[in-house]
């Protein structure tokens, strides 16, 4: 401890300097090596997520996707034949605010899977909302099915203890439809 | 001290979470499965071994009225590697640990043993006492994230032990749980460490 640099002024900003400079310095190399990985597990978490809930494709859903009023819409085809549209969908009304899910939509507009993607809500109860119970919307055509919980007069079962989250999730599922039907299933008849 | 005792150090007499009770956001917060335990351990044992080494290193070129700027700096940048490294290659893990991998940066152990051993001691010794803690650390709050995980979900390392409809202790999951096995095990961890005379 005897031979510590004193604390002056050049002392002090010397070494905050050419400690900061060779932080940097790392940090710069590190985010150069791990850029690439990173955007790749991100593509994959995307693809994996479409894939979740589209019958089976073999194009690339993530090359077109469309952005459309922060809505994202994955269009998956086989063989040049549409096999459905997966939606990126969120809410804001969750226990916990915002959430997002991931619904895939066949072309006459029924649903054919849903997955939770991210959120926060409180586990054991609202997060149950990721297993079986979502299960409930497939092969369900919002035309002919209510998207409310059984409370509101729907016909969507509540999860227990969880009305506040069902509703939620009714929501995003609706704003994913009406999307759907506004933005993509009219542009595929013509 | 011999050096195995710098190791050993952070693992029982001065473990960082129930004996020093540093770091207990992350304790509460990020316990509410085993393996989010292992997974914030391993990335705070990471940053720990690295900042102390680094600033037992430098710990003669930093002037004392500085030198807590310059520890956040060093700190910070691991914490930054960690968080791409994690981002990259374990995206699962980063996921569910979330803000809480930057907010290592903000964790009392490792400005703790920066300021107090890191700059007082050897690089060896630092290296040695980083990882002490580091591991001390993962062993708690693994230990911590079992019994939440047991009692509030049924489950250990995210395999069910009861039906999937049974009824659990949900209240260990949620916050106030975290506060009570909190408490129970720093009583039981000293009352032990107090009868044995570690």
């Amino acid at each position: 401890m005897a031979n510590k640099l004193e604390s002056s002024l050049k002392n002090m900003i010397l070494s905050l300097f050419l400690i900061s400079m060779v932080m940097s310095g790392a940090l710069g190399f590190v985010y150069v090596i791990t850029k690439k990985p990173i955007e790749e597990t991100q593509k994959k978490a995307e693809i994996e997520a479409v894939k979740n809930v589209l019958p089976a494709f073999d194009n690339d859903p993530t090359k077109d996707v469309k952005n459309i009023d922060g809505l994202m819409y994955y269009i998956g085809t086989k063989s040049g034949e549409v096999v459905g549209c997966a939606v990126k969908s969120y809410t804001n009304k969750g226990f916990s605010g915002h959430f997002e899910i991931m619904v895939g939509f066949k072309p006459d507009g029924t649903i054919y899977k849903t997955a939770v993607l991210d959120q926060k809500e409180t586990p054991g109860l609202g997060d149950k909302m990721k297993t079986k119970w979502k299960d409930q919307f497939n092969e369900k055509n919002p035309t002919s099915y209510n998207m409310k919980v059984k409370k509101d007069g729907g016909d969507v079962d509540a999860i227990t203890a969880s009305t506040i989250t069902s509703r939620a999730f009714c929501d995003a599922v609706t704003r994913a439809y009406d999307g759907f039907m506004k933005n993509i299933s009219n542009t595929n008849k013509q | 001290m011999s050096s195995l005792k710098y190791f050993t150090n952070g693992l029982l007499k001065e473990n960082p979470t129930f004996v020093l009770v540093l770091g207990t956001c992350p304790t509460l917060a990020v316990t509410t499965a085993a393996f989010n335990g292992i997974g914030m351990g391993a990335a705070t044992t990471f940053v720990l071994v690295f900042s102390n080494m680094f600033i037992a290193m430098l710990k003669s070129y930093i002037p004392d009225k500085v030198r807590i700027a310059a520890f956040i700096v060093v700190i910070a940048t691991f914490v930054t590697i960690v968080d791409l490294v994690m981002k990259a290659f374990v995206p699962d893990i980063y996921k569910t640990l979330g803000i809480f991998i930057p907010l290592i940066v903000v964790n009392c152990i490792i400005l703790g043993r920066a300021e107090a051993f890191a700059q007082k001691n050897e690089v060896k010794a630092s290296i040695l006492d980083g990882l002490g803690m580091g591991l001390g650390f993962t062993l708690a709050i693994t230990v911590m994230g079992s019994i939440r995980e047991v009692l509030g979900n049924g489950s250990i390392f995210n395999i069910p032990l009861v039906a999937e409809n049974a009824k659990t202790m949900l209240l260990f999951i949620l916050p106030p749980g975290a506060f009570i096995t909190y408490g129970y095990l720093i009583a039981i961890f000293n009352r032990v460490k107090a009868k044995y005379n570690v």
